[in-house]
């Protein structure tokens, strides 16, 4: 009886689910409709990009574009500078974010909640405001790029990994998310090694590490796309091809080649692909991330 | 081991008098002042420093060849005379009038679809987030190529619906909208997936006992849905407002600015006269108005609308 009333029940919905199947489709197709058009451009010939009504399947497949493209402007370099800048970010981020977050979230000292709200109302300044000063700071480094003990002379750590690593080595919002992981474990974890002996320290590094890998891996996750998507502190921070980043490279091969449609799409294409990747295999890190701390894409 | 069990945690113990000489917590002290030195230091470097510094600046002539000179508040009496920096300020909220509530509404749209159990519906959420995370200069370029006036898709698209499409990124009326579709469309992913979580958090049985009472779906979703939404409605909301006054990247690459300074944003104003003209005061003069406004706004959100939201 309750078996055939269900089946009853799904037959009437079924017109009402297949109309909004029909409209997701829809939606979704248009959602990622820009992202096939840019692929299609990218593999068509020439004369067939002009093509008025547009083609989306190409006539003939122009793999060839893609080479061409990788050729047209250095960006083997600008994917090892890009790797250099979000790998060196992120390194920096997971340990100095995870042990300052274990610290607001367990360890007790003098003036910790003032220190936790002082770091947390940086976040209402907007980066945008930064760049000057931070500008002015990178160039006058002392003894680097040039510069004397004084930091005058040179270019300081202007167009230098090491300026633009540094100075995002940690976010309010790293520190935040940690601290919110490391608070929904037990903070009896720790006793057992405590009686042993253990110091604060091992007990960080040996126990309450390890069962923060997936607030890590979600950390990880935000702040390597964060950097690699990164575009205006890269224009701010570097001049020449040596620390050029990949969105930087992209931006000037476009306007090198504004006109070149198949390259262009071409090397966009290539530019995005490592990102939707990271983004496929960590998304279900990604939406928690997202989920608890209720901030920040 | 005096205590050993009541005590040994920390957070149990802090309140305990004469609990400063014992070593577990003398080892907490130092391990926490230790773990949060690097960060702090950092902090105070990158950001405390920076952002006094950028008043500073705000005061002075600052063209980076010759040291900054303080010239009190001439640059903000320049700054209210400048008719490029008010353009960019009604730019800006123009792009905030049409984005936030664009984003928003088919945020929550979509967050409403993709809820319930669907088949396929991890393919759906992905197709609708794919856009958030790719970067702002990738969107930008497909859509310069999307907008294009001649052959660009979306003039056919308009042209099977029997309209003829404007001029968009080349047109001064049209550039702007064109900005802000693009940033729907690469955000309301953003804005689905805070909903989401929003969704999943209001009870199932509220809809049950409505529809007993013989609710249809339109009022359960306006007197069940959008009520219990409302502190991610505000989140959302003050979010997407502060992010509105920091759109750069979609301008860089689609419009520099233009037509006629028809798309010049603050941020992209501020990179302009900072970077290119080297007038570093005066940029940090308008980067203090950007600050001010987004403080401004934020505040009026918190009194307007954040009363009685309790969570967050």
């Amino acid at each position: 009886m309750l078996a055939a009333g269900s089946i009853v029940r799904q037959m009437a919905l079924r017109p009402a689910r297949l109309a909004l199947h029909l409209a997701l489709i829809v939606c979704s197709l248009l959602m990622a409709g820009p992202f096939l058009w840019m692929v299609s451009t990218s593999l068509k010939p020439n004369d067939q990009i002009f093509a008025f009504p547009p083609e989306w399947i190409p006539r003939v497949w122009m793999w060839v574009d893609y080479a061409n493209a990788m050729q047209a402007a250095p960006f083997a370099l600008y994917f090892r500078n890009t790797g250099i800048y979000a790998g060196g970010v992120l390194v920096f981020q997971l340990t100095l974010c995870s042990m300052a977050g274990y610290a607001f979230a367990r360890l007790p000292f003098p003036g910790r909640q003032a220190i936790f709200v002082a770091i947390l109302a940086t976040m209402m300044v907007p980066s945008q405001m930064l760049l000057i000063p931070l500008f002015v700071l990178l160039k006058h480094v002392p003894l680097a790029g040039g510069n004397d003990l004084l930091g005058a002379g040179g270019n300081g750590w202007l167009d230098s990994f090491a300026g633009l690593i540094v100075p995002q080595a940690v976010t309010a919002f790293g520190i935040f998310l940690m601290r919110q992981f490391f608070q929904t474990l037990p903070a009896e974890l720790g006793d057992a090694a405590r009686i042993d002996g253990a110091s604060e320290a091992q007990i960080f590094w040996r126990i309450m590490l390890p069962l923060t890998k997936p607030a890590l891996a979600t950390l990880g996750i935000i702040t390597f796309q964060a950097a690699w998507n990164d575009f205006l502190w890269p224009l701010v921070v570097t001049d020449t091809e040596a620390t050029r980043t990949l969105q930087l490279g992209l931006q000037v091969f476009q306007d090198l080649n504004s006109t070149d449609w198949a390259l262009l799409m071409a090397a966009t294409t290539v530019t995005s692909l490592p990102i939707v990747v990271v983004f496929l295999v960590g998304q279900r890190y990604l939406v928690r991330g997202i989920a608890l701390t209720g901030l920040k894409g | 081991m005096p205590a050993a069990e009541a005590s040994l945690t920390s957070e149990g113990a802090v309140a305990r008098k004469g609990s400063r000489r014992h070593p577990v917590l003398a080892d907490q002290r130092r391990t926490g002042l230790l773990f949060v030195t690097p960060a702090l230091v950092l902090f105070v470097v990158f950001s405390v420093v920076p952002v006094v510094y950028a008043f500073y600046l705000a005061f002075t002539d600052y063209r980076v060849l010759t040291p900054p000179r303080w010239i009190g508040l001439e640059n903000f009496v320049a700054m209210a005379h400048d008719p490029v920096f008010w353009v960019a300020m009604r730019n800006t909220t123009y792009y905030a009038i049409g984005y936030v509530p664009g984003a928003m509404v088919l945020g929550l749209i979509a967050a409403v679809l993709l809820n319930g159990r669907i088949r396929g519906v991890t393919a759906y959420r992905t197709a609708f987030y794919i856009p958030v995370v790719t970067s702002i200069i990738v969107a930008s370029i497909i859509w310069l190529w999307i907008y294009n006036p001649q052959v660009g898709l979306l003039n056919w698209a308009l042209s099977l619906i029997g309209v003829q499409g404007p001029a968009w990124l080349y047109s001064t009326t049209w550039a702007m909208p064109a900005v802000i579709i693009m940033s729907v469309w690469k955000n309301l992913g953003y804005v689905m997936i805070i909903y989401l979580a929003a969704l999943q958090g209001i009870p199932a049985h509220l809809y049950e006992a409505a529809s007993v009472d013989g609710a249809s779906g339109k009022d359960s979703f306006f007197k069940i849905t959008l009520p219990l939404l409302k502190p991610a409605t505000f989140f959302i909301f003050v979010i997407s407002c502060i992010s509105s006054f920091q759109v750069f990247g979609a301008v860089y690459v689609m419009t520099k600015g233009g037509p006629v300074n028809s798309t010049t944003t603050l941020v992209y104003e501020i990179y302009i006269i900072s970077f290119q003209a080297l007038k570093m005061g005066y940029g940090a003069a308008e980067s203090v108005a950007l600050f001010a406004a987004i403080f401004i706004l934020s505040m009026v959100n918190f009194r307007l609308l954040g009363q009685d939201t309790e969570y967050i």
